[in-house]
């Protein structure tokens, strides 16, 4: 029997979901609007030499790593399990179209970190 | 082939005659904004390898105040989708028991909120602590 690869789908999905449940808002608030405007934190906490440092940390890479392609997998499922309520047919084009954003993302979140360097 | 054309019934708009349906849709929808949000860390990425000047741009852009409005949106967007995936979360769980007892639903809910609180002031105090 062909075994079913929906699994890994929603473990991603629910990977991503559970993650940004738990630190997305505050991440919004961090990066978009507390550093930009400099309430509560410091602007420089997104100066280059800092960022590039903790991209260039094994563990800070594997964090905006695991954030950046997690959040895209978990909006690529559950948009794809959603594109069938609004009657549009959840069939291989729309899948490709899902995962396939989500896989690509993945791959140039990849290569940045990769440039970026250890 | 014959040309018979049977009733379909048409689905549109289908989930705006019920309230339970259209939170529904509204939960679901904040996978777009979650998505943009990682699309723009994903480009924030691409801008940090692609050099300094780049990053600068990339931060300047954050700066703007269209960028501060839409981060706006976005954070009252994952407040909501983190208080939906802690309310729907004791139904998508196997039942869990503790003491011979089934955990209730509200325990589940409030430990999981409860934990992305803690999770937060942690994100935000080491955020703190680095950049005074």
């Amino acid at each position: 029997m062909k075994r079913s690869n929906a699994p890994i789908f929603w473990l991603l999905f629910g990977a991503g979901g559970m993650l940004s449940a738990l630190i997305g808002a505050m991440l919004v608030f961090i990066t978009g609007i507390a550093v930009p405007t400099g309430t509560i934190l410091s602007r420089n906490l997104l100066e280059f030499e800092r960022v590039q440092a903790l991209a260039q940390n094994w563990a800070g890479k594997g964090f905006l790593f695991i954030i950046i392609s997690l959040f895209l997998w978990h909006s690529a499922h559950r948009i794809f399990h959603t594109l069938h309520d609004l009657g549009i047919h959840a069939g291989i084009v729309a899948k490709l179209i899902c995962y396939g954003s989500a896989f690509v993302g993945t791959l140039l979140a990849l290569r940045a970190l990769w440039t970026i360097g250890f | 082939m014959s040309a018979r054309r049977p009733y379909v019934r048409p689905m549109e708009g289908w989930w705006k005659k019920n309230p339970f349906f259209v939170e529904y849709m509204v939960h679901e929808g904040t996978a777009l904004f979650v998505a943009a949000y990682a699309f723009i860390l994903l480009v924030g990425v691409m801008k940090l390898a692609e050099g300094k000047a780049a990053w600068d741009q990339w931060v300047l852009w954050l700066t703007s105040p269209f960028a501060i409005v839409l981060h706006v949106v976005l954070l009252l967007v994952f407040l909501y989708h983190t208080w939906t995936w802690f309310n729907i979360m004791p139904r998508t769980l196997p039942p869990m028991h503790a003491g011979g007892k089934r955990v209730s639903a509200n325990t589940i809910t409030v430990t999981g909120l409860a934990a992305s609180c803690a999770a937060s002031l942690l994100l935000l105090l080491v955020c703190w602590s680095i950049a005074r």
